[in-house]
């Protein structure tokens, strides 16, 4: 497959997916719109979380944490100052955070710039780590970043979060950075760090002996990592429109988490797939939770059972299929057109 | 602050320290054993203090039999979920039984709140440790003697099975070499299976003494003290029962101390502990006590 053919076939999926994009704004409801979002959310998120798990064989649980930053960080910059005047009620904000004001990208953009920041801040430290203690101190960051939203209020409005954000984050926005991470974890991924990254994970003593400098690209990965869960929460923030600490709890990590490995550590399509398999299937799992009326019998609603199915479902896979749904594999117009020539491939 | 005030929270320090300290052997045990972050271990404790709870009030048994009784169901389902969700992983990587048991630990807390509720629950506390002694000025909970005391006992019965049982000597084969200790006849899934039992029993004592300090049960009431537990037993240097203790009580100590002495500090309590984390493992990543492993080529 040639160069310019893969570009104009990119550029043909890119418009088809604009015309669905419009498909749906014209005739989606708010609530099917709002999954859509959140699909296109949780596929950046779950990119970023396989660049750095899946890719660079770093197992980070504090994902949760860089969201939280992300969306703290954009909200304010989105908020008018009126609206901080009427929302920090307990104590008035800190000046800065009551001038600070940016159009909606740059403040998406912010977001993920500080979430970077403190990815390195904390990666520098921590990345010495072996992986599950890495696991867990990268969890203790995230806990951490939540204690500490709960009690500047001058700065997060404390326990109480923020109400009323506005909600630029639409279709267009979200499925477009979606498209930026995708793109840019691609391109990382082919390059030649793209290939460090990969026999970081596969042998990290191996990679030393070869004079990789093992720790700097671990940072680098953890870096963009952290970045685009930056973009993550900061989209999430303005699609939502009301953030408080206690959304940003372990769970939401496990939720990522539990896409990457559904859709295979290692392999991009697989994210995205599970991305979009993962919450639909969220979204359905609420019929359990909500009362049934069952041919005249209402059954009352059963609220946890959604977890329930969910955490099953992540032990069912790593017992009996834990490459994921499609391993290390990738699918590429060179793989498809593979299928469809078969003498060829 | 006064001398009597002092000594309460000394006493208080070590009961939470305590605490704190048995659900931290259960991490360490089978760190040492699978080289395994059992995360659903904090949902063991949970479930531990929920069973004594459902014991008093569905079957009206007397506190003490519920309590022993809720130890025992709750190491069966310690060595029930080994057998379901880490055995068939024992030759995958690591992080797959890592994995694993995080899904392990959801399903738990979750399958709590579909059968238990949310709501928080008012738990039964007999009556003979609530009345405070006074002695000389100083008021004493029997609780918070209680506490330390039971989980001195049982710490001490941990050690004579690790110590002198052929038992443990399985316990301590196995964390130093499990291919070898196959070849050398070791019953080595009983010894595991046995292991986590041991560890989820002293989570269930901790689980319920920690509802008779703090009277409430909910779902997610092992998360916090779970992840500190954990984080004791890493400063104490994991794979160690006595640096878990070690841990435990310093934990306890931290957490006290500092917001006795800084009430300004008290909102970030729960923090305390990860930063301490943060800090042993970049200073010393092996713990107080632990011994470093190798890298293998």
């Amino acid at each position: 497959m040639r160069r310019g053919r893969t570009i104009l076939l990119n550029v043909l999926a890119i418009g088809i997916l604009g015309l669905l994009l419009s498909l749906a704004e014209a005739y989606c409801n708010g609530y099917q719109t709002q999954i859509l979002n959140l699909i296109a959310i949780n596929i950046i998120l779950a990119l970023s979380l396989n660049l750095i798990y899946g890719f660079t064989g770093l197992f980070s649980l504090g994902h949760a944490g860089f969201m939280a930053i992300g969306a703290y960080v954009c909200s304010i910059l989105i908020m008018t100052p009126d609206q901080k005047d009427m929302l920090f009620l307990l104590q008035p904000a800190y000046d800065w955070v009551q001038n600070a004001q940016a159009p909606f990208f740059a403040a998406v953009l912010a977001g993920g710039a500080v979430a970077a920041i403190f990815g390195a801040i904390v990666g520098i430290p921590l990345l010495r780590l072996g992986d599950d203690y890495l696991g867990i101190a990268t969890l203790g960051f995230a806990e951490i970043i939540r204690v500490v939203a709960n009690n500047i209020p001058r700065l997060t409005n404390g326990a109480l979060g923020f109400k009323g954000i506005p909600a630029y984050a639409d279709l267009w926005w979200n499925f477009g950075w979606a498209l930026v991470t995708l793109y840019v974890i691609v391109r990382l991924l082919q390059s030649n760090t793209g290939n460090v990254l990969k026999a970081i994970r596969d042998n990290e003593i191996a990679a030393k002996a070869m004079g990789v400098d093992v720790f700097r690209y671990k940072l680098l990965s953890f870096t963009v990592g952290s970045f685009f869960a930056g973009i993550g929460g900061a989209l999430l923030a303005s699609l939502l429109t009301t953030i408080d600490p206690k959304m940003f709890l372990f769970t939401l990590t496990f939720n990522v988490l539990m896409i990457v490995v559904a859709g295979g550590l290692g392999s991009l399509t697989g994210s995205v797939l599970a991305g979009i398999g993962i919450t639909v299937l969220l979204e359905w799992l609420r019929v359990v939770e909500n009362p049934v009326n069952l041919l005249g019998f209402s059954l009352p609603g059963i609220p946890g059972m959604r977890m329930v199915v969910f955490s099953l479902a992540l032990i069912v896979i790593i017992l009996f299929r834990r490459e994921g749904l499609m391993g290390m594999r990738e699918l590429t117009w060179r793989s498809l057109a593979g299928v469809f020539s078969r003498e060829k491939a | 602050m006064n001398l009597a005030t002092f000594i309460q929270n000394i006493l208080n320090s070590l009961t939470l320290g305590s605490l704190y300290a048995l659900v931290a052997i259960g991490y360490t045990m089978v760190y040492g054993i699978l080289r395994l972050i059992n995360f659903a271990h904090s949902e063991i404790f949970m479930l531990g203090a929920y069973f004594v709870f459902w014991g008093i009030t569905l079957v009206h048994l007397p506190w003490p039999v519920a309590m022993v009784l809720a130890i025992l169901v709750t190491a069966s389902l310690g060595v029930l979920v080994d057998q379901v969700a880490y055995r068939p992983l024992r030759d995958a990587p690591r992080i797959s039984a890592l994995i694993s048991s995080i899904g392990v630990s959801f399903f738990l807390q979750n399958v709590a709140i579909v059968f238990f509720q949310a709501i928080p629950r008012e738990v039964y506390r007999p009556q003979w440790l609530e009345d405070p002694i006074l002695f000389h000025g100083v008021r004493v909970l029997p609780l918070t003697l209680f506490v330390p005391l039971l989980s001195l006992v049982l710490m001490l019965l941990l050690i004579y099975i690790v110590y002198r049982t052929k038992t443990g000597l399985g316990m301590r084969a196995i964390s130093k070499d499990i291919e070898t200790s196959y070849l050398m006849g070791v019953p080595v899934n009983r010894v595991i299976a046995i292991t986590f039992g041991i560890g989820s029993a002293l989570a269930a004592a901790s689980g319920i003494m920690w509802a008779l300090r703090y009277p409430q049960l909910q779902p997610i009431m092992g998360t916090i003290p779970g992840f500190k537990a954990f984080i004791a037993a890493v400063f104490g240097g994991i794979g160690s029962i006595q640096g878990a203790v070690i841990g435990g009580l310093t934990l306890g100590f931290i957490e006290i101390m500092t917001v006795a002495f800084f009430p300004d500090l008290a909102g970030y309590r729960d923090a305390f502990a990860f930063v301490l984390l943060i800090l042993v493992l970049m200073v010393k990543p092996t713990g107080l006590l632990g011994e470093r492993p190798e890298d293998k080529v």
